[in-house]
């Protein structure tokens, strides 16, 4: 099981979090301007990388927020955890 | 190379002459300089798509180039279990083209891949489950996909093990069985698919990882860079399953998919107890138990990203539970081994078989917790599509294009399981 360094409540059991998915992703500010295509990368397109990988993981039995976690997908190590807001480090 | 042909004879002489004569069952190949097509992937989708291009479309000028060694990834890692009770009419046609080939799949390839046709049964605990699992066997018989309705008693019936009492916290309320759905041995249907493709002339090139696809001036595929050196082909087909982001994106090709651990456990070996195939996706029980006397059970995913192809220890717990209290005769067994495979989940839980936007490079891929099953249908409509450069009938729904124009095969049942 994972160890997750929540930036508000520090290290806890990975059984605590709820994963989010690839971080960063900005929803079009007008969606109507779109083609399909693009709607579709937003969607449903993912970068799935074999190395690091920007993610966002959730408190859900803790603190409840979100915040954004770099890991090797090849090792599963943190490189970093950081707040919603902040730049990836 | 020709192929030494086997029969219970043969196999008897061989027994009786202290097994002398044995050849290899194919060739350890070196790469050619360039080839008329080469598959990505050397697990059973890969292998049988080679061995379907020979032997069905005369294709032999064919490599198969596998990172490692092949059917040791998720090929030799999945619980085995086939099955086609889809839901949707697409899914249905796909699932049950290839269950029709493994019911003959060890005569046409003279290796016997023990397909166990012993039924597939999944559980209902909620009335949630049961319209939905009564759905499914309405939609599989209106197919003419064999599947139907057990009462609990019936269930247990075909299942002795299975606790059917009212005091358990999710008891059972009926179940659906289809009677074509079993087990195979996974490994024997890559060295199945091996041997024979062997035979037809097809290179089988082991520990050869892509490293980069070319592309020429006009965009379409060339070569790939290797680490056994450069391989000309105009005509790529990725089989790559957890990898296949990895790779097409070598060629510019973003995939709709994420990569997933997905665990699996075997328990000691024990006498014959359990005489079919037992899914729950309410509660996430998958069980069955091979010839060796293993009970083999499937774990989910874990919840994030990896390709680290192993999982936390909670993930089978959860499963365990849930063996636990359907079948309280196995609480005491203890598990062997546990173990995992990356799987390439996409979207909508359906697999993704066809052409790209890149000339000449076709791919197979986000078969998700589910490709097992699929591998001799996969192939077999991978290799029509590579040869015809267009998609067969039975693929043609799969495309990458249905995430953009909303034609989505959106088989939440694709693994079975809640995840």
């Amino acid at each position: 099981m994972l160890l997750i360094d929540c930036p508000w409540c520090g290290k806890r059991p990975e059984l605590e979090f709820a994963y989010g998915g690839q971080a960063h992703l900005v929803r079009p500010p007008r969606p109507a301007e779109l083609s399909d295509q693009q709607w579709a990368d937003y969607l449903y397109v993912r970068i799935n990388p074999r190395g690091l990988h920007a993610e966002r993981w959730r408190h859900t039995h803790g603190c409840g927020r979100f915040f954004n976690a770099l890991r090797d997908t090849t090792t599963d190590h943190f490189a970093a955890t950081y707040k919603i807001g902040e730049d990836k480090r | 190379m020709k192929r030494q042909s086997w029969s219970g004879l043969s196999l008897l002489w061989r027994s009786i002459s202290r097994h002398r004569g044995w050849r290899e069952q194919w060739r350890s190949a070196e790469p050619k300089a360039s080839y008329d097509i080469v598959i990505v992937g050397g697990g059973g989708h890969g292998l049988g798509t080679a061995y379907y291009l020979a032997a069905e479309h005369g294709l032999t000028n064919i490599a198969v180039v596998e990172k490692g060694w092949i059917g040791g990834g998720n090929t030799g890692r999945n619980t085995t279990i086939i099955r086609s009770n889809y839901l949707f009419d697409e899914s249905i046609r796909l699932y049950d083209h290839a269950l029709k080939l493994w019911e003959r799949l060890s005569q046409e390839l003279n290796y016997n891949v023990m397909f166990s046709p012993r039924g597939v049964m999944m559980l209902a605990h909620t009335v949630h489950d049961m319209q939905v699992l009564k759905r499914h066997v309405h939609a599989n018989r209106c197919n003419g996909v064999d599947n139907e309705w057990l009462t609990p008693a019936e269930a247990q019936a075909f299942c002795p093990p299975l606790n059917i009492g009212a005091d358990i916290r999710y008891p059972v309320m009926g179940a659906a069985l289809q009677r074509r759905g079993g087990t195979a041995r996974h490994d024997a249907v890559a060295w199945g698919y091996a041997r024979a493709a062997d035979a037809l002339g097809v290179d089988i090139v082991e520990n050869c990882e892509v490293t980069g696809i070319r592309r020429s001036g006009n965009g379409a595929v060339e070569a790939l860079e290797t680490t056994r050196g450069l391989i000309r082909s105009n005509r790529i087909g990725v089989v790559a399953a957890g990898n296949s982001s990895v790779v097409m994106q070598m060629a510019g090709v973003q995939l709709p998919l994420e990569s997933f651990p997905l665990q699996a456990l075997v328990s000691e070996p024990v006498k014959a107890v359990f005489p079919c195939v037992v899914m729950s996706n309410s509660i996430h029980a998958y069980i069955s138990q091979s010839d060796r006397g293993e009970l083999v059970i499937g774990a989910g995913t874990d919840a994030y990203t990896s390709y680290t192809q192993r999982g936390a220890l909670h993930v089978n717990m959860h499963t365990l539970e849930a063996i636990c209290e359907l079948f309280p005769c196995f609480r005491r067994l203890r598990m062997l081994r546990n173990w995992g495979g990356i799987v390439d989940v996409t979207p909508d839980r359906s697999p993704i078989i066809g052409k790209t936007p890149v000339p000449g490079l076709f791919v197979n891929c986000g078969w998700g917790t589910g490709g097992f099953k699929a591998t001799p249908g996969s192939a077999q409509v991978f290799a029509w599509t590579i040869a015809h450069d267009e998609p067969h009938p039975i693929n043609a729904p799969f495309t990458i294009e249905r995430f953009r124009d909303g034609g989505l095969i959106d088989e939440a049942a694709a693994a079975a399981v809640a995840h």
